[in-house]
């Protein structure tokens, strides 16, 4: 066996980050937590109201209806988003000049600015000026998404779909370029149909990238902000408010700190578990 | 099981072709008895594996026909040509246990359940692989990947040619040895034709009864390790067969007989190459070379006492001749003088032997 020396010098390299980590997310967080149990009217009076917010958070209607609201967008994305970028990858070219062509097409969604693709869909779905909006009213469908809840969803999941897709695509697409032609040429020769293909070879071996896809895409997609937020404002009604939005609603529109601290970090430990539960599946399975 | 005949295979990956050397597979012309095993020999990027994915039908050749017992395969889809390969690296079915990977082509064919369980069993009793089917696959160990990969050929039985393309490169060179006369020993049982892909001589010689020797697209001899070895066609397979190569010297020809550094060389060669067509060497294994107060006076660079043989590396002039000798030979310290068997020793015209 050989002794490892124990130096202790080297957590100052460490400092750095430490130092940096503390600065933007421990300090911050922790403000958050004092806002949770305190009670302010300004001027940096506080007064201790314990876990009242939280009762408060975790009891109201409102919360319960943005959390469903988040999930079913999020369940929503996920479906869609996962089967069809494995589809567009396993479509797109292996070799020649046409991949790099796709792969710039591909990343180019990812590049806008979120606003920017709220604002896009915005003007591009509005009824009476946009052309996506009028080409649907022109084909005699009443469409309206400032006004119709089921075509704000619409709008909201298609503008996601349209964003994020890519990033599957890509993830499934490096999954798929990774597999040796040696299985391809084994799976003919064992006369493998093209499902079966798909299912004994390119799946496992999307594996570890498709998890990463669905872990990246389910905590993007539950902290989703800017681009409903600029395209629908929530609204109409309360119909597109997810958690997110409605969280600035009560911290900023209402200026109710603690509940909205309280609330906050309700949503930041949900996160935290799923991909806890997420990880440790992954863990698991890579074991055996 | 089928007789394979390649009928002037040409192939090139490029489709726009501006000269000769865009050939991966220049002309190869050859006939493969069935039940044979062959070994096909030569370095990286000769066109093994090329001649390989063509008879597997993974290629289809630029021009040229393949023949499986005299009917034309060349267009005809991998899944009929009944073939099997194992390749470079393992491949296995991560998500199955071992069972299914070898029940997989089976069961791709619509065989009946009951049948395949038996063959499955049969199979995986020939390589030892009773005890892991039912374990999964990807847990297995590189040479138990590699049993599945040949177990997933075997278990066809209307297998024409089972082809192996450099398969034991990821094997432990303990187990190399164990799985390659485990090969051997299938050959016997299974008798099916098979091709062993490699640029290791002695994996070539202890596997086949014929070994092919391929050199820059083309095939340069076809024969028997002891052929390859006494009878080289081509100064590359003299030069890549052997341990140390067959030395290579350019020598003249002039009025009917042949010089070597001036002095008179006797061969093998009945016939002459006319001294204008190409360079015209001189082949001889080290095993044919000896010291003899006739021959011509060479400086000794090196010895290597392997302890039942030396090597000598001798030099006359720029050139390097390399030499075999018995542990019992002395070798001379003052002006040693060399010969070349003459029965062994051979003319090369353009690197094709002159008979």
């Amino acid at each position: 066996m050989i002794e490892k020396t124990a130096n202790k010098k080297a957590w100052l390299f460490v400092t750095p980050v430490v130092a940096l980590v503390a600065f933007n997310a421990l300090i911050p967080l922790m403000t958050v937590v004092n806002y949770s149990v305190q009670e302010t009217f300004g001027d940096n009076v506080f007064f201790w109201e314990g876990v009242k917010w939280f009762e408060q958070v975790l009891n109201s209607e409102r919360f319960h209806e943005s959390f469903l609201r988040q999930m079913a967008f999020t369940g929503m994305i996920l479906v869609i988003q996962v089967p069809l970028g494995i589809a567009v990858a396993l479509t797109m070219p292996r070799k020649g000049p046409w991949v790099s062509v796709c792969l710039v097409l591909m990343a180019l969604p990812l590049l806008i600015p979120w606003n920017v693709v709220g604002a896009m869909w915005n003007i591009f779905a509005l009824p009476d000026a946009g052309l996506l909006g009028r080409m649907i009213n022109g084909l005699g469908i009443d469409y309206n998404f400032t006004q119709q809840p089921v075509a704000a969803w619409l709008t909201t999941v298609v503008m996601d779909v349209w964003h994020w897709t890519s990033l599957v695509v890509l993830l499934a697409y490096a999954g798929l370029r990774s597999i040796p032609d040696a299985y391809y040429q084994a799976a003919k020769i064992d006369g493998a149909s093209a499902w079966a293909v798909f299912r004994h070879i390119q799946l496992p071996k999307m594996k570890h990238v498709l998890t990463i896809a669905i872990l990246l895409r389910f905590m993007d997609s539950f902290m989703i902000y800017t681009e409903p937020f600029v395209l629908t404002g929530g609204g109409p009604g309360n119909t597109t408010t997810f958690l997110s939005i409605d969280l600035v609603k009560i911290a900023l529109g209402q200026f109710d700190l603690g509940p909205a601290a309280a609330m906050s970090l309700i949503y930041f430990l949900v996160v935290l578990l799923v991909c806890w539960v997420f990880y440790t599946l992954m863990m698991r399975s890579e074991k055996q | 099981m089928a007789k394979i005949a390649l009928e002037h295979i040409k192939h090139s990956y490029s489709t726009q072709l501006s000269g000769p050397q865009e050939w991966a597979l220049k002309e190869v012309d050859t006939v493969w008895a069935d039940g044979g095993a062959y070994a096909l020999l030569g370095p990286s990027g000769c066109g093994k594996t090329t001649l390989l994915n063509i008879i597997s039908g993974l290629i289809i050749p630029s021009q040229g026909r393949v023949l499986f017992d005299d009917s034309d395969v060349t267009s005809t889809p991998t899944i009929d040509r009944h073939i099997a390969q194992v390749f470079q690296f393992p491949v296995v079915y991560d998500t199955m246990t071992v069972y299914d990977n070898l029940a997989f082509p089976l069961r791709n064919r619509g065989v009946a359940e009951d049948k395949i369980s038996a063959r499955v069993r049969e199979i995986a009793r020939m390589l030892e692989l009773e005890g892991l089917l039912h374990r999964r696959a990807s847990g297995l160990t590189a040479d138990g990947k590699q049993k599945i990969s040949l177990g997933r050929g075997l278990v066809r039985e209307n297998v024409n040619v089972i082809m192996f393309d450099e398969p034991l490169t990821v094997i432990d060179p303990h187990l190399k040895w164990l799985l390659r006369s485990k090969l051997k020993e299938l050959h016997q049982q299974v008798g099916a034709t098979m091709i062993y892909v490699t640029h290791d001589q002695t994996e070539a010689l202890t596997f086949a009864d014929w070994v092919v020797v391929m050199y820059d697209g083309t095939v340069v001899q076809i024969g028997t390790p002891v052929e390859l070895f006494e009878h080289p066609q081509h100064t590359f397979v003299g030069h890549f067969i052997g341990s140390p190569g067959m030395n290579v010297l350019p020598c003249e020809v002039s009025d009917g007989t042949v010089r070597l550094f001036g002095n008179k060389i006797d061969t093998a060669s009945s016939l002459l190459p006319d001294p204008d067509k190409g360079t015209i060497e001189i082949g001889v294994r080290p095993e044919f070379v000896r010291f003899d107060a006739e021959g011509f006076l060479v400086e000794i660079i090196k010895v290597d006492d392997l302890g039942r043989y030396q090597i000598v590396e001798a030099r006359h002039e720029d050139h390097t001749i390399k030499m075999i000798a018995g542990e019992d030979v002395e070798i001379p310290s003052e002006s040693p003088r060399i010969t070349f068997d003459p029965h062994n020793t051979r003319l090369y015209a353009d690197g094709w032997v002159v008979d």
